[in-house]
């Protein structure tokens, strides 16, 4: 009784997203953007400061690949002028090449085409989704984000999202981690125990690219090679309303984030809100 | 702590012989370090004797093939010499039982030592046309062989079977496989097989910058992020011989005391989930988002990730005093309630008293640390034995203990410990409000280009945590981690005396361990 009482006096704590916008959410530090034509030395010191070679300066302007970067923000300290954190959390994407900004004419192309094939294959599941998350060698705190959708503040369950233990329950697939050596047998076969259709989320940098960890004669560079992925949350770790956002995506609940770049502010200033 | 100079070398049979002395007369068994070097491989004993921490040091002979257990002298060096054997395939000569912890190599084939430029990777690599890096002798120059089969039982008997309990087990969780063989209610033997999520860390350290150094260690455990750049950036700071700025001893506790009430909470949170409290376990998930969302507020990470920077820290708090005690008095208050409510809650109360009981006398002897070990009677904590950061000066309260050694004693011990972490992150904030914005001394000191080697360290939230860097005029060398997540996690096999199947949840919340800072 005295628990009820004060579950009670709380309140309603569960934020309105996606029906509604999150404050919070929408003030998380969630992607460094690269604004086009970055060159110069400006530009080159800020490739040379990254610490997973996520900046490529090339021809025409540096491109940053999302799914390497760890935001640690060294790139926008280098080079202010080029590089800023976004604020805001949808962040997920739909390939690999769509986290590379800015984007070329050939990565719309192929981004667009992802989306039609996943968006035809996923049609069944916009009702209930049901869940199953692979560790494949995070660093831990990915599992803290993502088990922190079905407490009440996220509550995934009131978007007909659950969490499931057995794969052959399960629509959608979470995998954590840079895809260790041996974990990639368990991660294969959780992915074929599950029945069709099926789709894969890669949450974290780790995933997506082996992020800092990656690379060794244990780790991986990601989990791409064993199982195929649909949908890429960067960051490390992505925020628990990121990772949302990419399961929403994988269902096809909502669209990609808008991809055009807003005008420059400081990086506290987004961190305010 | 600086090494260079202050190393005691043996013999490998000389090793046993010091440990097992320093052993008895009093001494705890703190972690055994594993380098590659030219001329073999670098054994590292690390003991704390009457209140000093005592490196013991011997070097292993390339094709020697082997060394003499320390296990004997000490049962706590097992997993250690374990690892050694995995990764760097020296025997552990007369080790009771050295079955493969975090690499299982198929037996003959060739360690990758780790730590000797980039050993050879067992996965595709990213750029196929690169030339592999010169490979250090007896090093894996092919691909890593790995041999996954199960293993055979140990506990035999009419209805006894194995139960392999990972490593996709349900819930969102790290992977980790938990061998337990059981007759289906008693649980004589369980056996971690901690490989899957072995990443080669080690072998991650080598040639980085010092800052990017910090970037990995953070995350090596991720959610002990605080602790492992604190202990990595300390080892770094004592090569260099200088003291991080007082404001950054201060920003450095603060963040490091959120971890601590963070990864409590998440212990918290398991233990309420496991006993099917659906209110509270609600509660506790709400206040741990809290506390994340305060975290993200001083620094924009909400696991206080690169704050910690070599030689201090990365600036100012992003929020003050002014804003953030509020908001934490509120939170330290809210989950107080709770936890006063929880503790008289019978149906949660019953199933963590007498639940995975460790003997004061066991916990000595296998040198379990942090609440682990507190709970079980050990009061080691290095804020206060060997204090870094603005320990110091805050004092922070003597450690809380409990002789129960059992998940409630493991539970209450958590308890105290976040109301110190509370008020000791409430004094930095204030402490910080005193210096102003500009503080004397900046947030961060300049290291230059070091070259030495050095001890670090960090009381994790799991427990006492240990960085041994190498750096080489400002790059790092080698670089490895010892987290308390490791220790104690070998004393998991022997929490379950009177236990049955169903107290395993409440045992594995009790431990609070992070895979990712077992496996390394």
């Amino acid at each position: 009784m005295p628990w009820l009482t004060r579950g009670l006096r709380e309140g309603i704590v569960t934020t309105r997203y996606p029906h509604r916008p999150d404050g919070y959410g929408a003030s998380f530090a969630g992607h460094v953007v690269c604004e086009p034509g970055a060159l110069g030395a400006e530009a080159e010191a800020a490739a040379a400061a990254c610490p997973t070679g996520a900046i490529e300066v090339g021809r025409t302007g540096a491109r940053l690949d999302q799914g390497r970067c760890v935001l640690c923000g060294r790139c926008c300290q280098v080079a202010p002028r080029w590089f800023r954190l976004r604020p805001g959390f949808e962040t997920a994407a739909l390939s690999r090449e769509a986290l590379v900004v800015p984007e070329s004419a050939a990565d719309r192309r192929a981004i667009a085409q992802a989306r039609e094939e996943l968006r035809q294959r996923v049609r069944a599941l916009r009702r209930s989704v049901h869940l199953r998350h692979v560790d494949a060698g995070s660093d831990g705190s990915e599992e803290w984000e993502i088990a922190a959708l079905t407490g009440p503040i996220y509550d995934v369950q009131r978007l007909g999202i659950f969490f499931t233990a057995s794969p052959r329950h399960a629509d959608v697939l979470l995998v954590t981690g840079v895809g260790t050596a041996a974990m990639r047998g368990p991660l294969r076969l959780t992915y074929e125990a599950m029945p069709a259709p099926k789709a894969v989320v890669a949450v974290g940098t780790d995933a997506i690219s082996g992020g800092l960890a990656g690379g060794t004669y244990a780790s991986g560079t990601g989990v791409a090679s064993v199982v195929p992925v649909d949908v890429l949350v960067p960051g490390s770790p992505p925020s628990p309303f990121s990772v949302l956002h990419g399961i929403l995506l994988a269902v096809g609940l909502v669209g990609e984030r808008q991809r055009e770049q807003l005008p420059g502010k400081s990086r506290s200033e987004e961190v305010a809100g | 702590m600086r090494l260079n100079g202050t190393l005691n070398w043996h013999s490998p049979e000389g090793l046993v012989r010091s440990v097992a002395a320093k052993v008895g007369q009093g001494a705890r068994f703190c972690a055994l370090f594993a380098s590659p070097e030219a001329a073999g491989t670098r054994l590292l004993a690390l003991l704390s004797h009457s209140g000093t921490l005592v490196p013991e040091a011997t070097m292993v002979p390339e094709g020697a093939g082997g060394f003499p257990t320390l296990t004997a002298a000490t049962p706590a060096a097992a997993w250690y010499e374990r690892r050694v054997k995995d990764l760097f395939g020296l025997e552990p000569r007369g080790h009771p039982r050295p079955d493969p912890l975090v690499l299982p190599r198929r037996p003959g084939s060739a360690p990758p030592r780790p730590g000797w430029g980039q050993p050879v990777s067992a996965l595709p690599p990213d750029d196929p046309g690169a030339a592999p890096p010169a490979a250090c002798p007896g090093q894996a120059t092919g691909p890593l062989e790995l041999d996954l089969s199960p293993l055979p039982a140990h506990v035999q008997g009419e209805g006894v079977f194995t139960l392999p309990y990972g490593p996709v087990r349900s819930g969102v969780v790290e992977s980790v496989e938990y061998l337990i063989e059981t007759p289906g209610e008693r649980v004589p033997h369980v056996r971690a097989r901690t490989f899957y999520k072995h990443r080669g860390m080690q072998a991650r350290f080598p040639g980085l910058s010092l800052a990017d150094g910090a970037l990995l260690a953070e995350r090596y455990e991720g959610v002990a992020s605080v602790a492992h750049a604190i202990a990595y950036c300390s080892a770094l700071e004592s090569i260099a011989g200088c003291q991080p700025p007082p404001a950054a001893g201060l920003v450095r506790v603060l963040h490091a005391e959120l971890e601590r009430v963070a990864n409590h909470l998440s212990s918290l949170l398991a233990h309420t989930e496991a006993a099917a409290q659906a209110v509270a376990a609600a509660r506790v998930a709400t206040h741990k988002e809290r506390l994340q969302r305060l975290r993200a507020e001083l620094c924009g990470n909400r696991f206080g990730r690169g704050v910690v920077v070599p030689g201090g820290v990365s600036g100012p708090p992003l929020a003050g005093a002014k804003s953030l005690l509020g908001p934490l008095t509120r939170l330290q208050a809210g989950i107080r309630a709770d936890l006063e409510l929880l503790m008289a809650t019978p149906s949660f109360v019953d199933r963590l008293r007498r639940t995975g009981v460790i003997a004061p006398s066991l916990a000595r002897e296998r040198a379990a640390l942090g609440p682990v070990g507190r709970a079980s009677g050990q009061a080691g904590d290095l804020r206060s034995d060997h204090p870094y950061a603005a320990y110091a000066s805050l004092r922070p309260p003597a450690s809380p203990t409990r002789t129960a050694g059992d998940a409630l004693a493991r539970q209450q011990v958590r308890q105290e410990e976040m109301e110190s972490a509370f008020d000791l992150a409430r004094q930095a904030l204030e402490g910080l409000e005193e210096l102003g914005p500009t503080p004397v001394g900046g947030w961060r000191a300049g290291l230059g280009a070091v070259t030495g080697e050095a001890l670090g360290w960090a009381e994790a939230p799991q427990g006492e945590l240990f960085y041994l860097v190498d750096a080489v005029q400002g790059r790092v060398r080698q670089a490895q981690a010892r987290s308390a997540s490791f220790h104690n996690l070998a004393l998991f096999a022997t929490a379950f005396p009177d236990d049955i199947f169903t107290d395993f949840a409440f045992i594995e919340a009790s431990f609070g361990v992070s895979i990712a800072g077992v496996a390394g």
